[in-house]
């Protein structure tokens, strides 16, 4: 497993995210343990683990909400590192860097429309258009375009998601799968490189689940950009992903390919572990 | 009560036995914390001493009313609401039955108090306690007894409604908030546009609605901070006095007239919101509340205390008075230059001063409001909301939270800064004691009775809180009192405010609207 694992951490230039050592400490408990992989463009990275194994809290330390106590997290951009994602504010790792995420527990503007939520999402472009807020108040032509051009790909990403006819509802009236992939398309409207899905099927009926599925393969094949996906459940994340990691109590166990990691003897005596653990 | 299994509901003699355990409980608490804070009150006497008076029957009345409250309350919760309902029914009129009977009759018939002589004055209302404090505890505890029975009594005649009919009614609720913010703004415009050639008004209107004018800024500018933003600001009087004490040095010592300064102060104002809010925008809820509400204090006692620059406790006087865009508004005119009843040709009036200073607060309103109703659709005005609804989501998409508290900081404060020249411009006097903590507290109160983020919703509010007082001002040592009890009347009758609804910033107008079915996605 080891030597798959050193095999994979090789960056080339389909490279996306490099992450080295990653260790995130709570005051005794070790969350992440000297971690290492690397996620490419064009791929949909599964990151799986037994509960509190460490999955949300690297994506906290990707998306910048946690500060790693060691290691190194780089962002590739064209072959080349582009950003130190550890040396980052929370906020500018989704503005510069663009990498963009769902939480575990989902996170919309509750009380805003569903279409506000999606062009919250794309702030900092709206902003700049809007020669921040001078000409948007002026209400100047150029301002407008780009408005119209936001709720363009809001309406586009509404249409992939089948939520364009609740456009104008409140995001908190949406049935729980419905708010799932709002999330969703709230992310990809940031114009992500690196989308993180943080359990993205927890909640759904199989129908949706599979529904899921579709839509990630698609970003993951329409739009060339990589996925982090994490997911509880072995079996739904063997389906799509081409690359997985599995975490237990904080160590990276496994790294290969759905087939490699699923003969893995380490991770079936930690599936096998927590069975008997329940 | 009657039959009860060994497995089944709780038998009615542990209603009892909770209801007495509580009591005993409130009873040693009513104890502990009146002991000292109601039992002695310290009253200042003339040879700088201070002496105290005790209140010990008052305690023991506390121990023996408030733990009988408790027990009525345990019962009304345990579903039997009619002892509640009667006993603080009867506490209430009481209480307060001699008293309300004395403000009406106050209200009513003092245009006829010479009539009756020496009738019974806001001075002579009777209280069994003979102190609004006492009374007033007694009584709103009272009122919040038939309160409590009352919802319950609805409570069980309605059923528990399901999470759809809550639903439901809270949409029909916004509905009606919106068509009724819909008919209502233009007629309170129209109505603020007219009101001073109505037959009815007279200077005393005109100058109690100026005072409300400002008022209504001020909720509209802290609407931004508060409704909008989300940042729970305490201190917002203190962008109020900067604004104020601008205008005051700016035209004393530069000789600018209001319309040069008003700029500057409002400037002047955001540059101390964003110098406070820099430090303390990283701050979340009870804490940014803590920070703003010590920074309007320091600018207070800084105030005071700066006495070669703000003139201390006695303020700054001879404030240059309004004038029309450079024209003053006096009797006689210095030799060679006019006046505006000159200018105009019209007899010399001092209403034409007070009708100018009240088109100019409202034009000032009217300013903040649609700068407030055009910003809430701009890129800043829907993240200031976003950051409200979730910061944490806020930052994963790449907002700098930092940055987008301290527009909405800033902004609140420039608006405050205006409305503060105003206020100095009006009173031509500034001195620190009208920059209490008790205005930041009206203001916000303005803004939450309101229905946060409702426009409408706050003019509405100031008109009532604003308003109320001063035609309550015959109840003196009272005022505060009903003032209260208004105020936790509204809150029990439409708890998100006036006027609460929220209109989307953008509208698609395309599909049903309706909620979605179980069934996802159709892609
Ligand atoms: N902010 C924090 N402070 C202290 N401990 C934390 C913090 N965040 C996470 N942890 C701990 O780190 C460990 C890993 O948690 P994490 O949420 O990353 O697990 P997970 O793999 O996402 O689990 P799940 O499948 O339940 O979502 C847990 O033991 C958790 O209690
Ligand atoms: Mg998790």
């Amino acid at each position: 497993m080891s030597v798959t694992a050193a095999a994979m951490a090789e960056p080339d230039h389909t490279s996306l995210l490099k992450v080295t050592h990653l260790t995130m400490r709570f005051g005794g408990l070790v969350a992440i343990d000297d971690v290492s992989f690397v996620a490419r463009q064009r791929e949909i990275t599964g990151i799986i683990g037994p509960n509190g194994a460490g999955k949300t809290t690297l994506f906290n330390c990707i998306t910048g909400f946690y500060k790693p106590t060691v290691g190194r997290l780089e962002l590739f951009r064209d072959g080349k590192v582009a950003y130190l994602l550890e040396q980052m504010e929370g906020y500018a790792i989704g503005q510069k860097a663009r990498v963009a995420r769902t939480f575990q527990n989902i996170r919309l503007f509750a009380g805003m429309s569903v279409l506000e939520n999606l062009m919250v999402a794309q702030h900092n472009k709206l902003m700049l258009a809007s020669g921040y807020t001078i000409f948007g108040v002026l209400g100047l032509p150029a301002y407008r375009k780009a408005e119209r051009a936001a709720q363009e790909k809001a309406v586009h990403w509404l249409e992939r998601v089948g939520l364009i006819d609740f456009a104008d509802m409140s995001a908190g009236n949406l049935p729980y799968g419905a708010q799932r992939r709002l999330e969703i398309a709230r992310a990809m409207c940031t114009d992500p490189t690196l989308l993180c899905l943080d359990e993205p099927a927890a909640g759904l009926n199989p129908r949706e689940s599979a529904e899921l599925n579709q839509l990630l393969l698609s970003i993951r094949d329409e739009y060339g950009i990589g996925v982090l996906l994490i997911e509880h459940d072995m079996s739904v994340v063997m389906g799509i992903s081409d690359h997985i990691i599995v975490l237990d109590y904080g160590k990276k166990i496994s790294d290969g390919t759905p087939a490699e990691v699923r003969n893995d003897p380490a991770v079936i005596r930690a599936y096998l572990g927590e069975e008997e653990e329940e | 009560m009657a039959a009860t299994t060994m497995t089944g509901a709780k038998p009615a003699e542990s209603v009892a036995r909770i209801a007495i355990k509580e009591a005993l409980l409130t009873a040693f608490l009513v104890f502990m914390l009146a002991f000292l804070m109601i039992g002695f009150r310290t009253e200042a006497q003339q040879g700088q001493q201070l002496s105290y008076v005790t209140r010990f029957a008052a305690i023991a009345w506390g121990i023996i009313l408030v733990p009988l409250g408790r027990i009525l309350l345990v019962y009304n919760r345990h579903g039997r609401p009619m002892p509640a309902l009667i006993g603080g029914g009867l506490a209430f009129v009481y209480l307060f039955g001699g008293a309300l009977v004395a403000i009406l009759f106050d209200v009513l018939v003092i245009p006829f108090n010479d009539y009756f002589g020496e009738a019974a004055g806001a001075s002579g209302i009777p209280l069994p306690f003979a102190d609004p404090i006492v009374d007033g505890v007694f009584g709103l505890g009272a009122l919040y007894l038939v309160i409590l029975a009352l919802q319950t009594m609805r409570h069980t005649a309605h059923g528990i409604l399901t999470l759809e009919q809550r639903e439901a009614k809270e949409a029909r609720s916004a509905t009606r908030a919106k068509q009724l913010s819909l008919v209502l703004g233009p007629a309170l415009l129209a109505l603020a546009v007219v009101l001073p050639f109505t037959p009815w008004s007279d200077r005393v209107l005109v100058e109690t609605m100026t005072l409300i004018l400002t008022y209504v800024m001020l909720g509209w500018g802290l609407n931004i901070v508060v409704g909008l933003a989300g940042l729970l600001d305490l201190g917002y009087v203190a962008f109020y006095a900067v604004g104020a004490y601008s205008y005051a040095k700016l035209s004393t010592e530069f000789g600018l007239d209001f319309w040069g300064s008003l700029p500057l102060a409002g400037a002047f104002a955001a540059f101390f919101g964003v110098v406070l809010g820099f430090p303390v925008l990283r701050l979340r809820g009870d804490y940014l509340a803590i920070v703003t509400l010590g920074f309007g204090e320091m600018i207070r006692i800084t105030l005071i205390n700066w006495q070669a620059f703000t003139g201390g406790p006695n303020g700054i006087t001879g404030i240059p008075r309004m004038t029309f865009f450079g024209v003053p508004f006096d009797r006689t005119p210095e030799e060679g230059t006019q006046s505006f009843h000159t200018l105009f040709g019209l007899e010399y009036s001092t209403m034409h001063r007070i009708l100018f200073l009240y088109y100019v607060i409202l034009g000032l309103a009217l300013v903040t409001n649609f700068l407030t109703i055009r910003l809430r659709k701009m890129p800043i005005g829907r993240a200031w909301e976003a950051l409200r609804e979730d910061e944490t989501a806020c930052r994963a998409l790449g907002i700098n939270p930092t940055n987008t508290k301290l527009t909405a900081f800033a902004l609140g404060a420039m608006l405050a800064g205006f409305a503060g020249s105003f206020f100095a411009v009006r009173q031509a006097f500034v001195s620190p004691e009208s920059f209490v903590f008790l205005e930041s507290a009206v203001i916000l109160a303005i803004v939450v009775l309101g229905g946060m983020g409702s426009q409408v919703g706050v003019a509405l509010a100031a008109v009532l809180l604003i308003g109320l007082p001063e035609v309550l001002r015959e109840l003196s040592l009272y005022r505060m009192l009903a003032f209260g009890a208004v105020m936790v009347l509204i809150m029990l009758w439409r708890p998100r405010g006036l006027l609460a609804h929220r209109e989307p910033t953008i509208l698609l107008r395309r599909g049903s609207g309706k909620r979605p079915q179980k069934a996802g996605a159709t892609t």
